[in-house]
């Protein structure tokens, strides 16, 4: 078996379907916010692909706060009862980073992961997203290795169903780091823009309003 | 381990000059040794052409040092680089540059003529080497006679003529399928596990899967470079 777990058997073997925990701890690293928040933030920044149901936000939520991840702050009202406002720990921030850090194994969950990931990490604080790419497309690229070597050590005539599974498995992999370079392209145009608009702002004269520089300080 | 077979050595190369001055490399290393595989892949512009130009002596490097079998490129003379390029570096390119009007044999013999072998010498050499690729029996067809697939095994004996161990390869399968690509891949592979050093410049994401190293560049630095040592096949 290579250390994909992919052998002839268990290829097809596929865990679909993100957890949302790691949705919701990203989304609440930002800052407090109760369930109809959470479940808006997430389909707006996910582009509603993937709608949430506000019975999973919420138990979902109470799961985190059992097992520490998150917590109600002290001093903020939480009437009625289905605006609880919850914010991260310090272990839910943890969890979060090391989601953020890790990078998603084709073998163990559907790219689709992989998007909500990056979606979510445009905004959110302390991720290098530029890194996640770079460790993504790696990621990818060692998942095109082994496919390869498994193509090398099949049979041209006894194995061709598998070849072709792993054909489709090297172009979905070959897919998915053209994406990231595309990704990669559109996030170094993005920081040029932004420095631009910075040195721009920083070329005006001062009579400027305090609001207009408030706004760009906060970007 | 052994003595490597091409080293870069912090690497920059810039065209023009003063206001006009564009580095098309910067302070980029790289080695290679027998045995090894490794892909470059980068965006339009981002320096790997240039880097493997520089790699095969055809372009120089404006600092660093570029070593090819032993030799510091940037100390020898237009004669003596030239003697490099011959005879130890092959080169593979997208649009095949085969001789129409040589054969598959002649065509794989003239690098070893160039360098002053007599015909017959360079001749056995290069039945050898398309042996090596199985194109032996087609050794007196010429390039049009031949489909694409079996042309670019042809550039691939010859770059590989009279035991150079340097194979530099741009874009190979740009003009072939996708099935015949791979299957020239698989050859560059096989060439490798036999001792050639191969630096492959592609685009398509799914040849580096061939590679031992991938490298990639952006802006003509070496942004990320993905490593894997990964156990080897096991042959059938």
């Amino acid at each position: 078996m290579s250390s994909l777990g992919l052998t002839r058997t268990t290829y097809s073997v596929y865990i679909s379907g993100m957890s949302i925990r790691h949705g919701i701890l990203a989304l609440l690293s930002e800052g407090p916010a109760h369930g109809y928040q959470l479940k808006a933030d997430f389909e707006q920044r996910t582009g509603g692909t993937w709608p949430l149901n506000i019975g999973q936000v919420y138990t979902t939520l109470q799961r985190l706060e059992r097992d520490g991840l998150v917590h109600r702050p002290h001093g903020v009202e939480h009437q009625p009862s289905d605006r609880v406002v919850y914010a991260i720990s310090e272990t839910g921030r943890a969890v979060c980073r090391e989601w953020f850090s890790t990078p998603v194994r084709r073998t163990q969950a559907p790219r689709d992961e992989l998007a909500i990931k990056l979606a979510l990490a445009v905004g959110a604080p302390g991720v290098d997203i530029a890194a996640l790419v770079q460790g993504q497309r790696s990621e990818a690229v060692r998942t095109l290795q082994e496919l390869t070597r498994l193509k090398i050590a099949a049979s041209d005539t006894q194995d061709l169903a598998w070849l072709l599974v792993l054909d489709a498995l090297v172009f979905q992999s070959e897919a998915e780091v053209r994406w990231l370079d595309h990704c990669e392209s559109r996030l170094v145009r993005a920081a040029a823009a932004r420095d631009h608009a910075v040195r721009d702002h920083a070329d005006r004269p001062k009579t400027q309003t305090t609001s207009d520089e408030t706004q760009v300080g906060a970007r | 381990m052994s003595e490597p077979i091409l080293v870069l050595d912090d690497v920059t190369r810039i065209h023009g000059s003063g206001e006009n001055a564009v580095a098309a490399l910067k302070g980029v290393s790289l080695t290679l040794h027998s045995g090894e595989f490794v892909a470059v892949m980068g965006p339009s512009g981002s320096g790997k052409s240039t880097l493997l130009n520089l790699a095969g002596g055809l372009d120089r490097a404006t600092s660093g040092a570029v070593t090819v079998e032993g030799a510091a490129l940037q100390t020898l003379s237009r004669a003596a680089l030239a003697q490099v390029r011959r005879r130890h570096v092959g080169y593979v390119f997208q649009d095949l540059n085969l001789i129409p009007s040589l054969t598959a044999a002649e065509n794989a013999a003239l690098p070893l003529e160039l360098d002053g072998r007599s015909p017959r010498a360079a001749r056995a050499e290069a039945m050898a080497s398309l042996e090596a690729l199985d194109m032996h029996r087609l050794a007196d067809r010429f390039p049009d006679d031949m489909s694409g697939g079996q042309q670019q095994r042809v550039a691939i004996a010859r770059a590989l003529v009279g035991g150079r161990r340097l194979l530099l390869a741009d874009e190979p399968t740009g003009a072939l399928d996708s099935e015949t690509g791979d299957a020239v891949l698989r050859l560059l592979r096989q060439r490798c596990d036999e001792g050639t050093a191969v630096l492959l410049v592609t685009h398509e994401a799914r040849h580096s899967g061939w590679a031992d190293r991938v490298v990639f560049l952006r802006d003509g630095r070496v942004s990320d470079t993905a490593v894997y040592t990964l156990d080897p096949v096991a042959k059938p």
